[in-house]
């Protein structure tokens, strides 16, 4: 631990090594007379895509490969029996694009992900803040907060499940003590989707939790006591202070949760399996659905360029927009 | 100012009562899923104190479907996916962190591009890839596509990259080969963070779910979430406390371990996440 902070200390740049490293090369080379300039340059190219190979070669193999082979596929059709893929130039785009399950799975995915998103990154920094107070039971507070991560979504699921079911689970047996009917949480088309987005906020804010905890056990104890000093409020404070230092933390913490929302789609296989209706169909389920279940692989290939050009615009709109914005301590 | 303190306190209370019922919130469903696990199915709705306890679910539950085999099949694919990135990772930041080969600016950004595009939602062609490969229903099949893990090399190079140079240099000139030097020097130096990415993961492919169910087909490839699913999906799995039972059972590896090295685990993952 500690050995590691004096090593964070060190300068990392390229630049401030540029001279200890070709004076010792220089000894390196003078006390192996076989290393000759030249041939030494040479062995560092080789040695470095030797090193780099078996995991570059895993990487394309089932990375770029397949994310190439999806656009080319999306432009040829399913292949039947002895029928061979043909090329369909845009057929399949204009299938998607009169898909009224395509954009219904689409606009699901919006709106999951523009629920999902801000709710937990809201509870995930009440979280840290309360865990990092010296609030009574903190310790059990971290450890309820943080479970649901190491737990399987498809656990955790099948006991959202119950706990949802109508009449008998728990759900419905507390909302009767208020008097409300019960009701078919998972089977009604308006509540469905919510109920998915609560499992998803339950799931992921306790892991986000932990990085705004680390983020705010770096920051100085002098910051709060200063503003104590002044009479500042604990709200006042974290609206000023905390939260504006805490930025890169949230830019981290939200490109995960984007990402979250639309490569997790187990809870849905558990829960809806994306019904009633398509209410609950979300991109990566539906592609899943088409490819596995109805097994029109064109189709799905189509769909999964839609979602690599969704995910690959975000990353870029992330660097763009968003890294200015952000204050960097 | 005693108006001031007074919302000053009444803040503080308000923040400490939503924290805690927040806690509550947060570990209901596991309570839930634990009083279903211990009590006959007739109480898996019905909460008295004076349920009688019983292990007769985890016993049937066990029973009911090959989760030993599931057990064992996780625990290789777990395994056999961790070794390998933890080999090809360390050598490909190696790589990245100390020597200027060519390409090597071009060759990061191409690694990092898995960070946005997962195997996770390449499922349609990876799928091919394994069925001309001709080994869908395999254990390395499931576990492939994850073995070069961009996150491991980025995580290995931020800190392979704080290394002195001294250090690196002062084992060349003893005559170490870079292989040896890398062992040496850089792996010993690392260790927090092996332990932290080991953590990470371990967790991750122990709770996959959507590829091992795409990629397999029997019993003897099945990992646990996948045999869970079927189990809990049979028609057998209506009783809840069966499937109680057997949602603890594949979640209690990872839970113990997480309970008692609990420190070591947020750690971990904060570790990881830093970046």
């Amino acid at each position: 631990m500690s050995i590691e902070g004096d090593l964070l200390r060190e300068p990392s740049g390229e630049g401030g090594r540029q001279l200890p490293r070709s004076a010792a090369h220089v000894v390196a080379v003078a006390s192996r007379p076989s290393h000759v300039g030249l041939g030494a340059r040479w062995t560092t190219h080789v040695n470095g895509w030797l090193l780099l190979l078996p995991a570059a070669v895993l990487l394309v193999t089932f990375t770029h490969y397949p994310a190439v082979a999806t656009f080319i596929g999306s432009f040829f059709s399913t292949p039947k029996g002895a029928r061979p893929a043909v090329f369909v130039g845009l057929d399949n785009y204009q299938a998607m694009i009169e898909d009224p399950i395509f954009w219904q799975a689409l606009r699901n995915n919006i709106i999951y992900a523009t629920s999902t998103i801000p709710l937990t990154i809201v509870l995930a920094l009440f979280m840290a803040v309360a865990v990092n107070a010296k609030l009574v039971g903190r310790s059990f507070m971290r450890l309820a907060f943080f479970t649901p991560t190491v737990l399987p979504m498809i656990a955790v699921a099948n006991i959202w499940l119950f706990f949802y079911s109508p009449g008998y689970g728990l759900a419905d047996q507390v909302l009767s003590l208020f008097g409300v009917p019960a009701h078919n949480w998972l089977g009604d088309e308006h509540t469905a989707l919510v109920c998915l987005i609560v499992v998803a906020v339950w799931k992921d804010a306790g892991f986000f939790m932990i990085f705004y905890l680390a983020a705010l056990q770096q920051m100085s104890p002098h910051l709060s006591e200063a503003a104590a000093l002044e009479g500042a409020s604990r709200w006042y404070f974290f609206r000023r202070v905390t939260f504006p230092l805490l930025m890169p933390t949230t830019l981290f913490v939200l490109i995960n949760a984007i990402i979250n929302s639309f490569r997790l789609v187990d809870h849905i296989i558990v829960m809806t399996r994306g019904g009633p209706n398509n209410t609950t169909s979300l991109l990566l389920y539906y592609i899943y659905e088409v490819g596995f279940k109805f097994w029109d692989t064109a189709f799905a290939a189509t769909l999964t360029v839609v979602l690599l050009v969704l995910l690959a615009a975000m990353a870029l709109s992330q660097f763009v927009f968003l890294d200015r914005r952000i204050h960097y301590q | 100012m005693n108006d001031h303190l007074q919302t000053k306190r009444a803040g503080a209370v308000l923040e400490l009562a939503g924290a805690w019922l927040l806690a509550f919130l947060w570990i209901l469903p596991l309570a839930y899923a634990l009083w279903a696990a211990i009590h006959p199915s007739a109480y898996s709705a019905h909460f008295t104190l004076n349920a009688p306890l019983t292990s007769e679910n985890f016993v049937k539950a066990w029973n009911a479907a090959p989760f030993a085999r599931y057990f064992l099949n996780t625990f290789m694919l777990v395994t056999m996916i961790l070794a390998a990135q933890l080999v090809l990772c360390t050598l490909a930041a190696y790589a990245f962190a100390r020597f200027k080969f060519y390409g090597r600016e071009l060759a990061f950004i191409l690694v990092l591009l898995q960070l946005m595009i997962m195997p996770d939602v390449l499922i349609v062609e990876n799928y091919r890839t394994m069925t001309a490969a001709g080994i869908v229903d395999t254990i390395p099949a499931i576990g492939l596509p994850y073995m070069a893990s961009a996150f491991g090399i980025f995580l290995l190079r931020q800190t392979f990259k704080t290394v002195p140079s001294e250090l690196d240099e002062a084992a060349r000139v003893e005559g170490a080969s870079p292989l040896q030097v890398l062992l040496k020097v850089y792996v010993p130096l690392a260790k927090p963070v092996y332990i932290a990415y080991g953590l990470v993961s371990i967790s991750y492919h122990w709770n996959n779910f959507l590829w091992p169910l795409i990629i397999t087909n029997s019993v003897n490839t099945r990992p646990l979430t996948v045999g869970l699913q079927i189990f809990a999906s049979s028609d057998q799995g209506i009783d809840w406390s069966l499937i109680a039972a057997a949602t603890l059972m594949t979640s209690a590896p990872l839970l113990t371990a997480f309970l008692l090295f609990q420190r070591q685990f947020v750690q971990s993952f904060m570790r990881a996440g830093i970046r």
